[in-house]
């Protein structure tokens, strides 16, 4: 089984609606899996049936129990995060900003702290509209991002994907270059950056590379509205030339992308014969890479 | 030497696992006496951060000498076995046991 | 008068409505923008401000000290976040996990773990053209977003009055950094696109927003591109839609040269104008 995960660094490059397209392209040989848990729009496109659900819980919250608080306010005088407030005279957790330290716990005499797990979102396994395997997830609203519920769907997904014998997984990746793209990239055969030739698509490319680069993935990468700047699209080859990032593909400026999305359908699925040609084959090209 | 595999099931068979902190088992092998041990790792793997430290603490417990993994550790269990003189082989990721030692043995495998 | 352009999703037009915004207002009045999207801080790149001041930002974090520790490990069970490891008869200390949460510090026994600060990124004053311009900038590798974010506002509660407008431009998504940078905000813009994705993403914004009980209304970017349905959506939940951006090739090429788009296309320019009113009459509790 290869593993293809799909990521961009900078939002609005497209990476969903490409990585969408791949797993039409890919059908029954792939299980999907959606990391980009913070705004998961995946979904939207392959309309998966939601037919398993179960609550995720990372990390702890405070919880002050009412009955045994002397109101003494000493978890107040410790946190600091200011976490405990006094509403109508009670000591109370204000959940939002709890990030789960313990210190309030440890210094309640009469312990009337205790420290729960957090219900931080929900992960669910689904059929998709074409009956492939997909694994997705919600994050919890103001929940912490901690790349525990990416590690959780992307082992779920992978245990479906050996006991059914797929041929690959394949990942849309999270945002940004924090924890949570560093679990989405963890045991990847292939990274497939996608961009967009502007100054921030750029240096977020960049960015986003260093963390690809420590995990030693072979890595791709697809410039989409590659004709809306030419000079900036250079500015990209040359990169990626430097780095020997394989360039899979340039795909000019298309409205089928929105339109696509607009008809809760997929690039590849849509009435562009070019566009799917387009993407047929960067598949090709990444299947060749991966010796598939 | 004593030597650890980062791998996704406890047997000899298993295949290898690519990630170092998040790993659900390693193999220990005892040149020496032969003698292989599984050690069980799925309490650090539920750890929201630190797991990669943690599991180069408990490597370190174990008297571990080197570890042979797929992507490499990060930063901070980096440096908790730079302290142990702990040496790791990375690029083992898509092996599975056998393999990874003789690849091991051959010299084939990258020094982290 | 603080102003939070947030959205749900990235990709939107936070950063192009943000700039663009600022610099508008900034024709006039007092004005200072603050990128507190501070794992990914790119507004600089469209303002090219001058550099007027730099600051390390620090956050606070045990330091072992081995002459008085008596080795009890007490810290390592204190610590909920792996930050704290006994390992050879020494306490490793991983400031990336770290939260300064304190616990270890003061609740050692003996002392050995005075907490001492130590750099976890940088805040940069520019000057652009008539606006200042204020950027957090975490360093790779660190996780503390929110305690940066929170820093970079009270630099600027420090250094600006009460006329200025302050403009921040928050990170994307939903999660603890978000709700950091827009819980003290009068007012939150929240930025779209007219397409389901954008649909979808806005309503987690709404409900965050609503969580912490804020005045807010939408931008729809790039408005034409999709279908009606982000309209449909505001219309049926009372939400004010703010303006409506026009979706114009021009702009997108503008932008991706890192250029300001409402000096040169008219039509986006009218747009700018409309929600800096709409905001401020929101901001001073009449409709216009």
């Amino acid at each position: 089984m290869k593993e293809i995960v799909v990521i961009s660094g900078k939002g609005g490059t497209g990476k969903t609606s490409i990585t969408a397209a791949l797993a039409s392209l890919a059908k029954e040989s792939c299980v999907v899996v959606d990391c980009d848990v913070d705004a998961a729009d995946m979904h939207l496109l392959l309309q998966p049936d939601f037919a398993h659900k179960e609550d995720f819980y990372s990390g702890v919250l405070a919880h002050i129990d009412p009955d045994n608080c002397r109101n003494c306010g000493r978890c107040a005088q410790v946190c600091r995060f200011d976490a405990i407030v006094l509403q109508n005279g009670r000591y109370v957790v204000d959940e939002l900003s709890c990030e789960g330290c313990g210190y309030c716990e440890k210094v309640c005499r009469p312990k009337a702290i205790s420290m729960n797990e957090r219900l931080a979102g929900a992960w669910f396994a689904s059929q998709t509209k074409y009956g492939s395997d997909m694994v997705h997830a919600k994050l919890g609203i103001g929940a912490e991002n901690s790349g525990k519920l990416v590690a959780k769907v992307k082992k779920e997904g992978k245990a479906i994907a050996s006991a059914k014998n797929k041929s690959f997984m394949i990942v849309d990746g999270s945002p940004g270059i924090g924890c949570p793209v560093v679990s989405s990239l963890s045991g990847a055969n292939f990274a497939l950056l996608v961009t967009e030739p502007t100054l921030s698509g750029l240096h977020d490319l960049k960015r986003v590379y260093e963390v690809v680069k420590k995990f030693r993935i072979k890595a791709g990468c697809i410039i989409n509205k590659a004709d809306l700047n030419p000079s900036m699209c250079e500015e990209i080859e040359t990169f990626l030339r430097e780095e020997s990032i394989l360039h899979v593909k340039s795909i000019p400026y298309n409205k089928a992308f929105t339109q696509a999305m607009v008809e809760a359908k997929t690039i590849s699925e849509y009435h562009d014969e070019p566009l799917k040609k387009l993407l047929e084959e960067s598949f090709e090209t990444i299947k060749n890479t991966l010796g598939v | 030497m004593k030597i650890a595999f980062t791998t996704k099931e406890p047997s000899w068979d298993s295949m290898m696992e690519a990630r170092f902190g998040r790993a659900e088992y390693v193999l220990i092998y005892d040149e020496q006496s032969g003698q292989i041990v599984f050690h069980d790792n799925r309490e650090i793997v539920n750890q929201e951060h630190g797991a990669g430290p943690k599991m180069a603490k408990a490597m370190a417990d174990l008297g571990v000498d080197v570890i042979i993994t797929g992507n490499g550790p990060g930063e901070n269990a980096r440096a908790v076995l730079a302290q142990m003189n702990t040496v790791v082989y990375v690029g083992a990721g898509e092996m599975n046991v056998a393999e990874a030692y003789k690849a091991y043995q051959d010299g084939t495998l990258e020094k982290f | 008068m603080k102003i939070a352009i947030a959205s749900g999703k990235g990709g939107t037009g936070k950063t192009t409505l943000s700039t663009n915004l600022a610099m508008f207002l900034g024709e006039h009045e007092s004005v200072v923008l603050v990128d507190l999207d501070v794992e990914e801080p790119n507004s600089n790149l469209f303002l090219n401000g001058e550099l007027l001041k730099k600051e390390d930002k620090m956050k606070m974090i045990p330091r072992w000290d081995s002459t008085s520790c008596t080795l009890c490990a007490d810290c390592v069970q204190n610590c909920n976040f792996n930050a704290l490891l006994f390992i050879a008869n020494e306490i490793l200390v991983f400031p990336n996990l770290c939260h300064s949460c304190y616990a270890c510090s003061e609740l050692c026994p003996t002392g050995s773990l005075p907490m001492e600060p130590q750099k976890m990124g940088e805040l940069s004053h520019f000057i652009a053209g008539n606006i200042d311009f204020v950027e957090g900038r975490l360093n790779i590798g660190e996780e503390q977003a929110v305690s940066l974010i929170a820093q970079t506002k009270k630099y600027v509660d420090q250094h600006f009055d009460e006329e200025t407008i302050k403009i921040f431009d928050a990170p994307p998504g939903t999660s603890c950094p978000v709700i950091e940078a827009i819980k003290d905000a009068d007012f939150v813009i929240l930025v779209t696109e007219p397409t389901p994705f954008g649909l979808h993403d806005l309503t987690l914004a709404v409900e965050t927003t609503r969580i912490l009980k804020k005045n807010f209304g939408v931008v729809i970017n790039r408005y034409g591109m999709g279908n009606d349905d982000v309209e449909t959506y505001c219309h049926h939940e009372n939400i004010p839609i703010l303006g409506k951006i026009p979706h114009l090739v021009e702009a997108a090429k503008l932008y991706s040269e890192g250029k300001l788009i409402y000096k040169e296309i008219l039509a986006f320019k009218a747009e700018i104008q409309n929600i800096a009113l709409h905001v401020k009459a929101h901001c001073q509790g009449v409709m216009p």
